[in-house]
């Protein structure tokens, strides 16, 4: 699993399993180069879109617009993939997009329990504990103990609402804005958006902190 | 089918452990993983239905231990033996010892921009009228097929409300076995916890799916 990265587990047999997964790709792409079935330099470039190019900042960005503008904000409602290619995000793993707001009274979580669908045009890749077995698990049917593990506890009145992306929607969620916001501009706002807020493993940032400090 | 994958509601997988600072990548070899199975995907040899259905597939104590990485790199080895692009021995020696076939298209560096923008839609006309409506309560079927479903096993044979009709999309349990796209409309259901987890369960929680009409039937 994820277990290189948690010294406290038992790491021995996972780096060996991960030295493993280094020959085992090495090999692999090895093959398909000689075969003359891929292109390395595809490779990079689809790795430098990933790393430098589609990440939460995009999400980030649709958030911000729809708190400053209602009616960009019912266009999300309506026809979120619209709205967000507005934005001039779009493409793989973000071809059918649904956008869910939280509110005062309900609180939204996206997981894919099947595998590992996630909407990568606003958000980027996946992080490891998204695709792995504890959340895909928990977010169902404990997702107040999932959230606390993210240091989020929300008060009992408030209501969860979990959805399983089962098809080929993906879900973006729209935090609440952040009292003490009123003034900001859409960079402004944008900065206050972490990843996890739009997944929903966590809220929207209070002004004065920043989303960099925080996944 | 009733594989690995399919964790909703599973106990005993342990805390989320989310990383502090997670980097986008852990090793080099998660890199090349992502590209080589965006860039086989891209032959046009096999669905996104199929791949998935690979990936469920790998023994249960394999996919339960594996990264996610690993799990696509094992799928993709199977599928690109399936389809002949290479043998088991060319895989095991990381060299090549026969020609094999040649897929429609390889992916080039020049086109990876616009091949990640277009991405792979899969809605498609839709063949009929929607046979349900919102607000409109169902039940979800009863059945485990060996073969590749996206209706969960916790949501099977539970009674819920359908909240929106998302449009007709490809059947992804024909699609990964090769018997075609098959669209059907495609209803978000929503069901109150109690319905899924019975005594005990968070009565302000609901869950929803995004669940196929033949996956759904009246009450």
């Amino acid at each position: 699993m994820t277990s290189h990265h948690h010294p406290h587990d038992d790491h021995d047999h996972h780096d060996n399993h991960f030295s493993d997964m280094q020959a085992r790709v090495k090999a692999l792409e090895s093959v398909l180069t000689e075969k003359g079935l891929i292109d390395p330099a595809a490779i990079d470039a689809i790795v430098e879109t990933y790393e430098t190019k589609v990440g939460p900042r995009n999400g980030a960005h649709v958030v911000a617009k729809s708190w400053s503008e209602p009616e960009f904000a019912e266009w999300l409602r309506l026809d979120a993939t619209g709205a967000i290619e507005s934005l001039g995000y779009a493409g793989r793993q973000g071809e059918h997009m649904r956008a869910v707001f939280n509110t005062p009274e309900t609180h939204n979580l996206v997981v894919c329990t099947l595998c590992s669908c996630y909407p990568w045009s606003v958000l980027g890749l996946p992080p490891v504990w998204y695709k792995a077995p504890p959340y895909r698990s928990r977010a169902v049917i404990d997702p107040r103990g999932v959230l606390e593990e993210f240091g989020l506890a929300l008060g009992a009145e408030k209501k969860i609402r979990v959805w399983d992306s089962t098809a080929e929607l993906r879900y973006i969620v729209i935090p609440e804005r952040p009292a003490g916001t009123d003034g900001l501009g859409q960079e402004a706002l944008a900065a206050l958006v972490t990843r996890d807020s739009m997944i929903g493993t966590g809220v929207a940032m209070p002004p004065g902190e920043h989303a960099g400090d925080r996944p | 089918m009733n594989g690995a994958q399919d964790l909703g509601g599973q106990h005993g997988m342990g805390p989320v452990a989310p990383e502090k600072d997670e980097p986008i990548f852990h090793a080099d070899w998660e890199k090349r993983a992502l590209g080589l199975t965006l860039s086989c995907g891209a032959f046009g040899a096999w669905t996104i239905d199929e791949s998935r259905h690979a990936r469920e597939s790998l023994a249960p104590a394999t996919y339960l231990s594996a990264s996610y990485y690993e799990i696509w790199t094992r799928a993709l080895e199977t599928l690109l033996q399936r389809h002949g692009f290479v043998s088991s021995d060319e895989i095991s020696q990381g060299r090549m010892l026969e020609k094999g076939r040649k897929p429609k298209r390889i992916l080039t560096a020049d086109r990876v921009a616009a091949v990640l923008a277009t991405g792979g839609p899969c809605d498609r006309p839709a063949p009929a009228e929607p046979a349900f409506a919102v607000g409109e309560r169902v039940r979800t079927k009863n059945f485990h097929p060996q073969t590749h479903t996206r209706l969960p096993r916790y949501a099977r044979a539970k009674i819920g409300v359908i909240e929106a009709v998302q449009g007709s999309f490809v059947f992804p349990d024909d699609n990964a076995h090769g018997k075609g796209e098959n669209p059907q409309w495609v209803y978000t259901v929503v069901f109150d916890a109690p319905e899924i987890w019975g005594e005990g369960a968070d009565p302000s929680l609901t869950v929803s799916i995004d669940a196929w009409e033949s996956y759904l039937e009246r009450p």
